[in-house]
């Protein structure tokens, strides 16, 4: 890394040739890149797609197609993610008995950032958003979500975020902190080139459509429920959804204030958290948890929403305990507040201190646990469905459990002080949000996927991914505890102890199964679509739902309900299957919706360009990019084309086809 | 009105109202004469130097500040029990507490920051925050 050129010039500013990577690996992830690419927009011009994605997807602002899109991204980026993770087990696996491995030290931490940076912010952000999207506005009754532009600018502002962390792979490099970039090593001082700065200007861009979706759902869930869904009727899915939504409005101006100060330290000279002239670093560390700890039950709550909808529709019955699943799901959302410290134990601080967080810590697992029993108790006694999506939630319910018990050691301050840093620490927390999101989400994919596309998922090929994921999954991890005990700190590169090999062997295996297990996920959804015919959802009610999103045709009409829903009670589709309510068949009104805009599709572009040559030090682009969002911004408040009616013929249309469909059903 | 939600089941009572209080001339002369009072006494505190102690004036002066912000609050952004059912003094007081516990947390922790630092080191040399 001797060779880079420092100069800037007015036009490219600290962009020169210098910034193209010189290392092969790189070069050829570059290529192979390249070429996908290039093939990949060629059969999109070939086909002519072009024009069909961009007006029925990137400029849509229906929330099952912005859900669709935030998914997708989230399953692109996982790849990027999980190829970041066999890099680091193989290099660990290599690099002993005095080898270097085949990774250098600039290269290796490059990647333990991107791989943690990419799987929280691009991968289990994304995820949870766009399930949070597409289901919540139909488990709630409601057309669409309150601010449907703001949608589509979240979104697309997230995939910008993306986009700028993907651009470090091939022009300069990523940051080499950590995940968290914590100063002074990501002060100007120890990171003097570009890495730091696309993690700040990644991060602030995905930042604004975080939070702007976080106001969104949050608005939808309080104004616009169908008449009769007081809260407490609220499906679980829908309340963890709320309760996420508060940690996102509530947490996310602190990540971005935090790395506003980081920007001025680097960018301006102040001193905030560098070691002189006042500043201290751990004022970051301290800022950064608090976002930090919400910031993991951002990403916890909505899953544990999911498996309260599997269970209680796999075993046939309602949630066990419904009320003491709410407050105890509020009671994380307060208490996530005050635990960050935990992060940090090995500051220095005094005992009064320590204890405080270590207790509130183990205080919180205490909602968490009770959880956990509501879904065994409403497995017992139930006619338990084993499905795709029952597999998966008891798959987390066993993995879930035993990382929670690690978190709670961890807790204990003197404890921690053993186990601060080490590989102990990366089993538990991959063993919680493996087993919690990841599975959630596969739980989600398997349960929603028919309601989103009418024709269910194969299952041959989602088990052969389920054993592969949870063999995979534990193979890989429990060594890390091991290595953990044996005294193994995180983000080592080489190792000179050649007992630990064998462990780090284990891991790398287990990597391989999790490997196998997401090209069959791939397959899986490649022969689902292939064979749809063979399995298709014409009900709508595929599992014998319980909830309101089940209660319209699969995939939904853009408007979602001909007739707004009226709700009595929780479980509302269950109660209406039950009382034999009859679909209504004429007198179809004309329905309001939201017009498409390609607006925030431009915003979130010029959002990137800025984000780009702020990290470049192009100044002319950045100042003119930014001028350009705020002329667009304001040219869009005066475009008053904004809504549209879908006309009575065409919903009666729509309607009279699902009839026909259901007809066939009973037939 | 940059965004527009559509048709909100607006089963809240009266289809006139919104559920926003809008305030009427009499709160907003109240609120601003309040204010006018609440700044001008702080303001006359520390230009005359009426009182000895300037930790006591410091005191007096935060004191009053939260007040403004209260009486802002209530009569400039109607924060009340009622509008929108309750919700926006909901997250009222839920900002509130969130914000206390940073800034609180926050203190607490970083004036903690040095209690167990390994005795044999320099304590001078460890003390470039908060002393």
């Amino acid at each position: 890394m001797a060779t880079i050129d420092h100069s800037t010039t007015f036009l490219l500013g600290r962009l020169n040739w210098s910034a193209v990577p010189t290392d092969p690996i790189v070069l050829v992830t570059f290529v192979v890149v390249a070429i996908g690419g290039a093939a990949a927009l060629g059969a999109l011009t070939y086909y002519r797609l072009w024009g069909y994605l961009w007006k029925e997807w990137f400029t849509s602002v229906d929330h099952k197609k912005i859900g669709i899109m935030y998914i997708i991204l989230a399953i692109i980026m996982l790849v990027r993610g999980f190829a970041d993770a066999v890099m680091m087990r193989i290099q660990q696996v290599w690099a002993f008995n005095g080898s270097e491995g085949y990774l250098n030290a600039h290269h290796y931490d490059q990647i333990f950032t991107a791989h943690g940076v990419i799987m929280i912010f691009f991968v289990a952000m994304p995820f949870v958003t766009g399930l949070m999207n597409y289901v919540v506005p139909l488990q709630i009754g409601a057309r669409d979500v309150s601010f449907p532009f703001l949608n589509n600018f979240s979104f697309w502002m997230t995939v910008g975020g993306a986009v700028l962390v993907m651009a470090s792979l091939f022009v300069g490099e990523f940051a080499q902190t950590g995940w968290l970039a914590f100063p002074p090593l990501s002060g100007l001082g120890y990171s003097p080139w570009v890495g730091v700065d696309y993690y700040i200007w990644g991060l602030q861009v995905a930042g604004v459509g975080t939070t702007l979706s976080g106001i969104n759902l949050l608005v939808t869930i309080i104004k616009m429920r169908a008449p009769g869904m007081t809260l407490m009727r609220m499906p679980v899915f829908t309340w963890t959804s709320l309760c996420t939504n508060i940690l996102i409005v509530a947490s996310f101006p602190v990540l971005t204030m935090t790395l506003i100060l980081l920007t001025l330290d680097r960018y301006v000279g102040t001193n905030f958290f560098t070691s002189e002239l006042g500043g201290n670093s751990m004022m970051y560390i301290n800022l950064i948890w608090i976002w930090g700890h919400p910031e993991v039950y951002i990403l916890i709550l909505p899953l544990f929403g999911v498996f309260s909808e599997v269970t209680s529709t796999f075993c046939g019955k309602r949630l066990f305990g419904y009320s003491s699943m709410v407050y105890a799901t509020v009671c994380i959302t307060v208490l996530s507040y005050i635990v960050w410290l935990h992060h940090f134990f090995t500051m220095g601080s005094g005992a009064s201190v320590n204890a405080f967080f270590g207790i509130t810590t183990m205080i919180i697992s205490v909602p968490t646990g009770a959880k956990i029993f509501n879904w065994l108790f409403t497995m017992y006694q139930g006619r338990v469905r084993y499905d795709l999506p029952m597999m998966w939630t008891v798959a987390f319910m066993l993995t879930f459990t035993v990382g929670g018990m690690t978190g709670v050691l961890l807790a204990v301050p003197p404890a921690d002080f053993v186990l601060h840093n080490s590989l102990f620490l990366i089993a538990h927390f991959h063993n919680v949000i493996i087993g919690g999101v990841l599975f959630g989400c596969f739980a989600a994919i398997a349960y929603w996927w028919p309601k989103a596309f009418g024709f269910k998922l194969n299952v041959f090929w989602g088990k052969v991914s389920f054993w592969c994921w949870v063999v995979g999954f534990w193979a890989a991890f429990m060594p890390l505890y091991v290595l953990g005990l044996m005294g193994v700190t995180r983000r080592m590169r080489v190792f000179d102890d050649p007992d630990l090999r064998i462990w780090f062997i284990i891991a790398a295996l287990g990597a391989a199964l999790i490997a196998m297990g997401i090209a069959a996920f791939f397959i899986q959804i490649g022969v689902s679509i292939w064979k749809r015919k063979e399995n298709p959802d014409l009900s709508g009610d595929p599992w014998d739902g319980r909830t309101l999103e089940w209660a319209t045709s699969s995939p939904p009409p853009a408007y979602n309900f001909a007739f707004t829903p009226v709700v009595h009670g929780l479980d509302a589709w269950a109660e209406m299957k039950q009382e034999g309510q009859k679909r209504p068949k004429a007198a179809f009104m004309p329905i309001h919706m939201p017009r498409y805009t390609g607006t925030g599709v431009i915003l979130a572009g010029l959002s990137t360009v800025c984000g780009f040559a702020l990290v470049w030090y192009i100044w002319w682009l950045a100042a003119l990019s930014f001028l350009g969002i705020i002329v667009v911004a304001i040219a869009h408040t005066f475009n008053y084309d904004r809504d549209y009616y879908v006309p009575v013929e065409e919903v009666s249309a729509v309607e009279g086809e699902r009839d026909l469909q259901l007809a066939k059903l009973g037939a | 009105m940059s965004t527009h939600s559509i048709e909100p089941h607006s089963h809240h009572e009266g289809a006139s109202h919104d559920g926003h209080d809008h305030g009427s001339y009499k709160s907003y002369i109240t609120g601003f004469v309040l204010s006018v009072i609440l700044t001008a006494i702080p303001f006359a505190l520390v230009m005359t130097g009426g009182l000895e102690s300037r930790a006591l004036t410091a005191v007096i002066v935060i004191a009053f500040a939260v007040v403004q912000i209260l009486v802002h609050m209530v009569y400039f952004l109607h924060m009340n029990s009622r509008s929108d059912e309750g919700w926006t003094m909901m997250s009222m007081i839920f900002t509130v507490v969130v914000v206390v516990i940073m800034l609180a947390g926050s203190l607490w922790v970083m004036y903690h920051l040095n209690t167990n630092m390994m005795p044999q080191m320099d304590h001078n040399q460890m003390q470039g925050f908060g002393s």
